[in-house]
């Protein structure tokens, strides 16, 4: 098992390699380049040198990846083109409120989606399932703002309960901090709870359809308690799985969120950089969102391996 | 009434009677919309009246016109994308499945990076080094979406290519591109097409995200996102502007998905038993 959890962890690490790859290489795809780009057909000859020595353009491009890279590993992530602030004090903070969002959302969302997933599949056929069908695959149609915005009307501005708008600040006290999040956060669970909702009920009942369920079944025990000690502790792996498929999810949501209540967070960030076309900042910012991605599937892929009875001895 | 050999259930009939009206309010914008799509007719969030059933947007455009022409624009973006990545998806995929070897193991490498980036994330990279114009984002929205066509084109290719038909074909010396057109994507189409309309539905959500971000498509255009994002304010002071394009977008996708979901509900049906449901 220690074998395959360390092959995972690489698979992992070389996979954060090829993408950090492949970000570098969007930059570089353009015609022209991205000094031309950005500065518009109008830009001097002279204009376009001084930029492209700024950027760093006059260095081959193996070389600016491996600078880039190395440097990324050693926490510098450059300056930012527009402002020429040193990139990594920008994205620490921001990326603690996004977590800090996404994680609240989650703490919701996962015990409430796994609940009623497993409940809907007890009651598979019945009319709180086919409710739960319904209700979900409207949810799941629904475009984030949609939600934030109604949310907003009834929490926010119908009875004010909520502020419309979540500003933190660095040093605010938690409970102050729960409080200015609570919206945006139960719209995240909203949206990430119906997916998960939907998938864990699939692969419970994809489970209740083999054999051994069925024995189960014959011998004459009540659905609810097959579903629990016979078909839950198989459920378990796709149910990590379909988990961390939607954290994952949950991470690229908060960016439309964060823009609905201005939240200070790395979606913001990176949303003001692309519309600026600071490309350090969208590197940087790209490359932090894909190793949180990567990182949650390579931690649901090590949890699998964990949960699994059968891979817990050696053969 | 049947359609497609079969009964659609109450909430399949809604997707379809509102895709439909969405169908023919995109093709026939600018005979149906009650005003021109830029004219100013009232003032700033004028409260729905007569003669504007929605009311006004922020500098007074009737909400019914600018949602209609605005409805045209996201739809035909989002076809236009998922048309693209359909192409390049089942192309590629297929290919992958009959050719096997290097060209296989190259191409699903590639798509396992690509799908290990969050698709917004790699999106909105691609806009912030090209800047976002209708054809770029057409084209990168295209070939990000075509990775998840890309993976059930090969699936489904890889358990017809071992069929005896198309071995049969091979063994005839019929080339690939021949096995591909008559022996495989017709035993594909099925499946295809529901996944058709599950990815419309993702990519029309995609392209109203990034205009709700202000990078997707750029005014003068009416878009359905850009207008909730322009919109937006009015919230602050308790009118709805922002929630009725938003309800459009909801509402097309909504009826998208149920229509799938009774799509998907028929295929699963083993044949024979199509007992209604």
């Amino acid at each position: 098992m220690a074998k395959l959890i360390i092959n995972r962890l690489l698979l992992g690490i070389l996979t954060l390699f090829a993408v950090s790859l492949l970000i570098f290489l969007c930059t570089e795809i353009l015609p022209g380049d991205v000094a031309s780009a950005v500065l518009g057909q109008g830009a001097t000859p002279e204009a376009l040198v001084i930029f492209r020595k700024e950027l760093g353009l006059d260095v081959p491009a193996y070389l600016r990846y491996w600078n880039w890279l190395v440097g990324a590993l050693q926490g510098d992530l450059g300056v930012a083109l527009t402002n020429k602030r040193v990139i990594v004090d920008e994205v620490l903070p921001r990326l603690g409120n996004t977590l800090f969002l996404a994680g609240f959302a989650a703490l919701i969302a996962i015990p409430l989606a796994v609940g009623l997933g497993i409940y809907s599949a007890i009651n598979e056929g019945k009319l709180s399932d086919k409710l739960s069908n319904i209700v979900t695959l409207v949810a799941i149609s629904f475009p984030e703002f949609f939600i934030a915005y109604l949310l907003i009307i009834f929490f926010a501005v119908n009875v004010e309960l909520f502020p419309s708008l979540s500003t933190v600040s660095p040093g605010m006290p938690f409970g102050e901090r729960v409080y200015q999040t609570t919206l945006p956060a139960i719209t995240l669970t909203l949206l990430v709870a119906a997916h998960m909702l939907r998938m864990t009920r699939s692969s419970v009942l994809s489970v209740m359809s083999t054999p051994y369920i069925e024995m189960a079944f014959l011998k004459g025990a009540k659905r609810g308690r097959v579903i629990v000690r016979h078909a839950l502790p198989n459920a378990a792996a796709p149910i990590i799985t379909v988990i961390a498929l939607n954290l994952a999810y949950l991470v690229v949501g908060v960016v439309v969120i964060e823009a609905v209540f201005v939240y200070p967070g790395l979606g913001q960030l990176m949303v003001d950089a692309v519309s600026k076309r600071d490309v350090p900042v969208i590197q940087a910012c790209g490359l932090v969102f894909a190793m949180v991605f990567v990182l949650l599937n390579t931690l649901a892929d090590i949890l699998v391996i964990l949960v699994n009875p059968r891979l817990r001895h050696r053969r | 009434m049947k359609i497609l050999g079969h009964k659609p259930t109450a909430s399949a009939w809604f997707g379809l009677v509102v895709m439909g009206l969405f169908v023919i309010v995109a093709i026939f914008t600018p005979v149906l919309a009650p005003y021109p799509e830029s004219a100013n007719i009232g003032g700033t969030w004028d409260e729905p009246s007569a003669a504007m059933w929605l009311g006004a947007d922020q500098i007074g455009r009737d909400m019914l016109t600018r949602i209609m022409y605005g409805s045209r624009m996201t739809i035909g973006v989002a076809l236009a994308i998922t048309a693209l990545s359909f192409l390049i998806g089942i192309v590629l995929g297929f290919l992958s499945a009959v050719m096997g070897g290097w060209v296989d193991l190259f191409l699903t490498r590639l798509v396992d990076v690509m799908l290990s980036i969050p698709g917004l994330i790699f999106a909105l990279i691609i806009l912030g080094v090209f800047g976002s114009s209708i054809p770029v984002l057409i084209l990168t929205i295209a070939v990000l979406d075509s990775t998840r066509v890309f993976r059930l084109a090969r699936a489904l290719g890889m358990n017809l290519t071992v069929l005896e038909y198309v071995e049969a074909a091979k063994l005839r010396g019929e080339g690939t591109w021949w096995i591909i057109r008559r022996e495989i994507l017709p035993n594909a189409s099925a499946p295809l097409m529901s996944e058709f309309g599950l990815r419309f539905c993702f990519n029309f959500l995609f392209i109203a995200g990034l205009s709700f971000l202000g990078l997707g498509v750029q005014p003068p255009y009416a878009d359905l996102g850009g207008m909730v994002r322009e919109n937006a304010a009015a919230i602050n002071f308790g009118m709805m502007a922002p929630i009725y394009p938003a309800t459009a977008i909801a509402l097309l996708t909504v009826s998208v998905n149920l229509v799938v979901d009774w799509l998907l509900s028929i295929e699963a049906r083993p044949s024979g038993a199509q007992a209604e449901l």
